[in-house]
């Protein structure tokens, strides 16, 4: 990272004083994410595979963009009421302004939720409102030219379909549900970024984001029994494709080879095992995660279709998912919608604990912190939580599980039961008020720093209160992209403070029936 | 006879603008069950459920709808964002907005209210008081003053947002300069809604200016963001329970996905999968 914090700190929230719509924003080394690549547009199927990248001038859209684009909107505001709606009822009473972590970071006032939506509300207005197609630029219209298509790109793949604005919003307005019609839009003349086609194309062949084949799916798996064999003396089973089993287990796929995600991989065999649950992973479906959605509704129906089908084709009685942000946004919200109804599954029930998951008695999938949420209230699990003692834990709501699920208080039933030091940031910074970690919805490519660190300041200033105040050393998270992206944000603006998922922590109390005498956690290190 | 025809029309423009607007957001499907959460979900027998902020049923789904219309609930979170040197962020409540929205809102109702009593005879209650009209007043100028007055607001503020302050500005002033002569306009209002319309006698100018403006601003309110009126009932982040996982949302669009399957995913990847010892469909 070129900037240090004490420069990119200095953020300017005073509007420019020409009106708005002003000049199409600058596209500077840092800023944005790289356009997707041609091979893994053809290998999808999306429109208008070509090499460009944004900085350039010349974006080779297809002769007839402009009609390709205005008849996607029209398509649109017949197929989706939210967006139709929040077209029209916006008042502009600000409330949103301020919520946004792209805006607190930068103080680009585009990036004010209402501003963000109003770049596309310009164009409704004056394409689809009668006021707007009489009056222009007078009743707010604005006509669609390249700058404004780049402008669009720019702002829309800046902004991570959080939702904290529209907790804020009087009239419930959801940003995300404008961002994700804007991309559709870009997407239908080939205005994507490769961080999120290349993963949705390698998921797409391989089953998971990364790409990894079947053969090296199984083989991290069973390294991770090994490395559990090491450090507990006990051998845990974790199959693959298994025929008959009664649980699919799909994680997000960073959980397999990412790090900090890989220790949360150790907690959940672990606890698993430690609950004789009787469950399968599968290679074809190994990822839980969708960056289909932060393309396309189809986009993520195709790559979600896999789920439903592999829990089929295994014969087993329901799904239980790892943790993950947007897969549990899609799981939860979207899959049975998209890919259902399940009915060669049955309602979920705990083999352990006999209790009935009411809540996901149509959809068929648990996440797992329900599931582990519930063993630990039955006292199933052996907790001894000082062996987290070398941890002064929070606890970072992603932003999915919080607005689009309202699964807050499983995770911190866990937390509490296997750490001894829990401490929460700030009451405006968590639960349904969340603050991203600004990487997500496809945006946590390497070449989008900047805007990363600059998304991510008000989270991590918030971390940095906590750990002035309480000695925090260790945000606990339930998302793949936060364990990605938040190390680097936090070293970036606070310094010692690690990142792991729940799991692991779970994981490291677990006192394991016949366990030999741990000598370390998860990462190797030793006990307090 | 111009100011019936003028009052006719508004109301003819807003009741027919209003059934197409509201017809026209009812006939767009809800494809997805897009509930905005901000409490603990229903999920475990010893975690209590917010049945209001999450709510698991339509009926607690209706009453977070309810409260939003009436109440303005989502402002009563609002805040204000401060960057301290740390860097530290602090959020300061801030509950004007509400209080203002709210003082506007219900005086407005308050006073339309009291115009009951020139259409219903015996009236069903007096005139609006004194502290209405000036809650009124203050409500609006809050909201005027704030868009002139705050950068960022002033920055998001389009032309078109002072059109409606503009209106019920005049609608409302024209209103309290009135030397009201109940009886006049009664015989007029009445002559409407009995569809006899006679001509308004012994009413001023300012009766004109009030009919016109509040006319026109009830023709406005469906083409115009004065829609949300209508519009918060719609909202489906707000009004629909969240249930996803144990009811089915139906979308009535969809259409089958071009999936990579199972079967061409085997093919691929036969011969490694049967090198690492995976079970396969086909040998």
């Amino acid at each position: 990272m070129p900037v240090e914090p004490s420069q990119l700190v200095q953020i300017d929230y005073t509007p420019p004083r020409a009106p708005w719509p002003g000049a199409a924003p600058e596209f500077r080394k840092g800023t944005y994410s790289h356009a997707g690549a041609a091979k893994n547009l053809k290998y999808l199927g999306l429109p208008n595979p070509r090499d460009w990248q944004p900085a350039s001038l010349d974006w080779k859209l297809p002769e007839n963009w402009r009609e390709i684009v205005l008849d996607g909107m029209r398509e649109r505001l017949e197929k989706y009421r939210s967006f139709r709606l929040f077209m029209d009822i916006c008042v502009r009473c600000g409330a949103c302004a301020d919520k946004c972590h792209f805006y607190l970071g930068t103080g680009d006032p585009r990036n004010m939720p209402v501003l963000r939506a109003e770049l596309l509300r310009s164009v409704y207005r004056r394409y689809f409102t009668p006021a707007g197609r009489a009056l222009g630029r007078l009743a707010g219209g604005r006509a669609l030219t390249v700058d404004v298509l780049k402008e669009w790109f720019y702002y829309f793949y800046q902004c991570t379909e959080c939702r904290r604005c529209s907790v804020y919003c009087p009239y419930g307005i959801d940003t995300a549900e404008v961002t994700m019609v804007a991309r559709e839009l870009l997407n239908l003349v080939g205005c994507n970024i490769n961080w999120i086609v290349e993963p949705a194309a390698n998921c797409h062949r391989t089953g998971n984001h990364l790409g990894i084949q079947p053969h090296g799916f199984k083989d991290t798996l069973d390294f991770a029994v090994e490395e559990i064999e090491e450090l507990t003396g006990i051998r845990v089973d974790a199959p693959v494709n298994r025929k008959g089993a009664e649980i699919l287990f799909v994680a997000p796929s960073a959980d397999f080879f990412g790090t900090p995600h890989y220790y949360t991989l150790l907690g959940y065999l672990m606890v698993l095992h430690e609950a004789h649950v009787d469950y399968t992973f599968s290679a074809y479906a190994s990822e839980g995660g969708n960056f289909g959605m932060f393309a396309s509704h189809e986009l993520m129906q195709r790559l979600n279709a896999k789920i439903y089908a592999e829990a089929k084709r295994l014969g087993v009685k329901w799904v239980l998912g790892g943790e993950c942000g947007h897969m549990w946004r899609v799981l939860h919200q979207y899959m049975n919608t998209l890919n259902g109804p399940p009915d060669f599954l049955e309602q979920p029930v705990s083999p352990v604990t006999g209790t009935v998951f009411e809540n996901a008695r149509s959809a068929r999938a648990v996440h797992i912190c329900e599931f582990t949420a519930d063993l630990v209230a039955h006292g199933k699990l052996r907790l001894d939580p000082a062996r987290n003692d070398r941890w002064t834990v929070t606890f970072h709501d992603s932003c999915n599980t919080a607005r689009g699920m309202g699964l807050l208080e499983e995770p911190r039933l866990l937390l509490r039961a296997a750490c001894n030091r829990f401490f929460e940031m700030a009451e405006n910074t968590i639960r349904e008020r969340t603050l991203c970690c600004g990487s997500g919805a496809g945006l946590g490519g390497d070449e989008n720093l900047e805007t990363r660190m600059r998304g991510g300041l008000p989270r991590a200033a918030a971390v940095r209160q906590v750990k002035e105040a309480r000695g925090v050393n260790l945000l606990a998270c339930i998302c793949a992209i936060d364990k990605a992206s938040l190390p680097k944000l936090l070293d970036y603006w606070v310094g010692g403070v690690e990142v792991a998922g729940v799991h692991e922590l779970l994981a490291n109390a677990l006192v394991m029936n016949g366990e030999k005498p741990r000598a370390t956690d998860l990462r190797g290190e030793a006990y307090v | 006879m111009v100011a019936a025809a003028i009052a006719y029309l508004g109301f003819a423009v807003f009741v027919a603008g209003m059934v197409w607007r509201v017809v026209a957001w009812a006939r767009v499907p809800v494809p997805f069950a897009i509930t905005l959460t901000c409490g603990q979900q229903k999920s475990l027998a010893g975690i209590r459920a917010a049945w209001l902020e999450n709510p698991w049923t339509r009926a607690g789904a209706a009453c977070r709808t309810a409260l939003e219309a009436l109440v303005f609930r989502s402002l009563l979170r609002n805040s204000r964002a401060e960057l301290l040197p740390g860097p530290r962020f602090v959020y300061r409540g801030d509950r004007s907005l509400w209080a203002g929205a709210l003082l506007f809102h219900g005086c407005l109702l308050w006073v339309l209210a009291g115009h009951l009593r020139f259409f219903l005879e015996p009236a069903p209650f007096g005139k609006a008081n004194g502290f209405v009209d000036a809650g009124l007043l203050a409500g609006l100028a809050f909201l005027f003053l704030r868009r002139v007055l705050n950068p960022r607001l002033r920055y998001v503020t389009l032309p078109s947002d002072y059109l409606p302050l503009a209106l019920l500005a005049t609608v409302a002033v024209s209103g309290l300069l009135m030397q009201t002569d109940v009886a006049a306009v009664k015989r007029f209002s009445l002559g409407l809604v009995t569809f006899h319309p006679v001509a308004p006698a012994g009413l001023g100018a300012l009766f004109y200016i009030h009919l016109c403006a509040a006319s026109a601003l009830a023709a406005s309110i469906p083409f115009t963001k004065l829609a949300h009126m209508a519009g918060i009932f719609f909202s489906p982040t707000r009004n629909l329970p969240n249930d996803s996982r144990a009811r089915r949302h139906i979308n009535p669009w969809l259409g089958p996905a071009r999936v990579h399957t199972y079967a061409e995913w085997e093919d691929e990847f036969r011969d490694k999968m049967r090198a690492a010892g995976l079970p396969l469909e086909r040998e």
